[in-house]
């Protein structure tokens, strides 16, 4: 079946505002996470994470490394905990390194510094792979809190 | 003083009767569904007229619009050290207000000034009539692939113009300014919702869809059949439309936010 110019420019229309729809809804809504750079996902657990949001940066010294995958609830001790899902290139980061919650400019985005620790070998230490977790945490700063121990006196 | 009564009486009997023919011709196009196989030439040729001949506008607009957002609220946003909120802004901005509306002022004036100066001349060169003399249904054969045609071109046009605007945001405040990737996309994808802001861009455009294409339609079928009628309608088109819309969407974000 032959097809006249006019219908075939009318199918291209149509699928491209299909394609727009669908991009519309992945991409601007963020209906699913689409990552197809290699990563491997490491776990930290907080005690407060503000308002840290998924797809948020991880950054050592400023530079990013990768970013917030999922952010989760430990169902037994109610803590948050965050996967980090680290690009495969940058494997060399010590199992002692210290991950905290900041935040870019007074009320800006909040993302994860990661300070990075020893590596000794001797001590046991090792370079995070993935599925580990890091057990030395900052929590988020939460304007707040730090509101309420200035005007009322730090009760911990 | 019964002369002022008379003047008001007989403007506006002429008024509920103009709206009472575009009842029903509205009705009867709506009745004229297209069906696959005898009315789907004519409905492609009008998708064809209406929607894809539109895109080149669309798009350009769409994109402009985009950046000039992405940098107003860039330097605006840097102020109070939100940049980060960029994304947030240009995505709920052009979904919720500027894609819709925008699209439908842009497409009253490319495609509703057109549809109304077709039909028009098609009555004052007595086609509609010829048409009549020959037992064809002018409204379904001239006023219905129109219609149906406009109402769904106006849903991808406005989809079109929402992605090309996102993405000019993008453009300036991430490519041009050197905000960071991430933030735009991960602050737009926590604040942008499918169900509130994106069926909401749809439903308003397919009833600004609706608006437009029957106002263009029905000034067309209702002008002079005279050069004059014909220039006085496609005015009105635009005029009636563009107001049409704006009115309409302060309605309608009353209803939805």
């Amino acid at each position: 079946m032959k097809y006249v110019k006019t219908e075939i420019m009318v199918g291209m229309f149509m699928l491209a505002g299909i394609v727009a729809a669908v991009v519309l809804c992945l991409k601007v809504a963020g209906l699913v996470m689409s990552e197809d750079s290699s990563t491997y996902t490491v776990m930290a657990r907080f005690d407060n994470i503000g308002s840290l949001k998924i797809r948020a940066p991880i950054k050592i010294g400023g530079v990013l490394i990768g970013r917030v995958e999922k952010i989760d609830l430990d169902k037994d001790t109610l803590t948050p905990v965050v996967h980090m899902a680290i690009e495969s290139r940058f494997n060399t980061i010590s199992s002692e390194s210290k991950a905290s919650i900041l935040t870019a400019g007074l009320i800006g985005e909040q993302y994860i510094g990661i300070t990075p620790g020893f590596y000794d070998e001797d001590l046991g230490t090792t370079y995070l792979k993935q599925g580990d977790t890091l057990k030395d945490t900052g929590s988020a700063m939460v304007l707040e809190d730090l509101i309420s121990k200035f005007a009322f006196g730090a009760k911990e | 003083m019964y002369e002022f009564l008379g003047a008001l009486g007989r403007y506006g009997l002429k008024k509920l009767a103009s709206l009472g023919r575009s009842t029903v011709m509205l009705v009867n196009a709506l009745w004229g569904v297209p069906k696959p196989g005898k009315h789907f030439p004519l409905l492609v040729q009008e998708i064809y007229f209406v929607g894809v001949q539109s895109i080149i506008i669309i798009l350009v607009s769409g994109l402009f619009i985009g950046m000039v957002l992405g940098l107003q609220g860039y330097n605006i946003l840097k102020d109070f050290m939100a940049t980060g909120s960029l994304g947030t802004l240009v995505a709920l901005a052009i979904l919720r207000e500027l894609g819709p509306v925008v699209t439908a002022l842009l497409y009253a004036g490319r495609a509703g000034s057109a549809l109304t100066a077709e039909i028009g001349q098609l009555k004052a060169s007595e086609q509609i009539s010829a048409m009549e003399m020959m037992a064809v249904d002018p409204l379904r054969r001239i006023i219905a692939p129109r219609f149906w045609a406009g109402f769904i071109s106006m849903p991808i046009l406005s989809i079109l113009f929402c992605i090309v605007g996102i993405y000019g945001g993008k453009f300036v405040g991430v490519d041009w300014l050197g905000l960071d990737d991430g933030i735009y996309w991960s602050g737009m994808q926590n604040s942008v919702d499918v169900i509130t802001d994106f069926y909401p861009m749809l439903v308003k455009s397919l009833v600004f869809a609706v608006a437009c294409t029957w106002i263009a339609l029905f000034n067309g079928y209702d002008c002079k059949p005279t050069s004059a009628g014909i220039s006085a309608a496609t005015t009105a088109t635009v005029v009636q439309s563009s107001l049409a819309v704006l009115g309409l969407d302060f309605v309608l974000t009353a209803l939805f936010f």
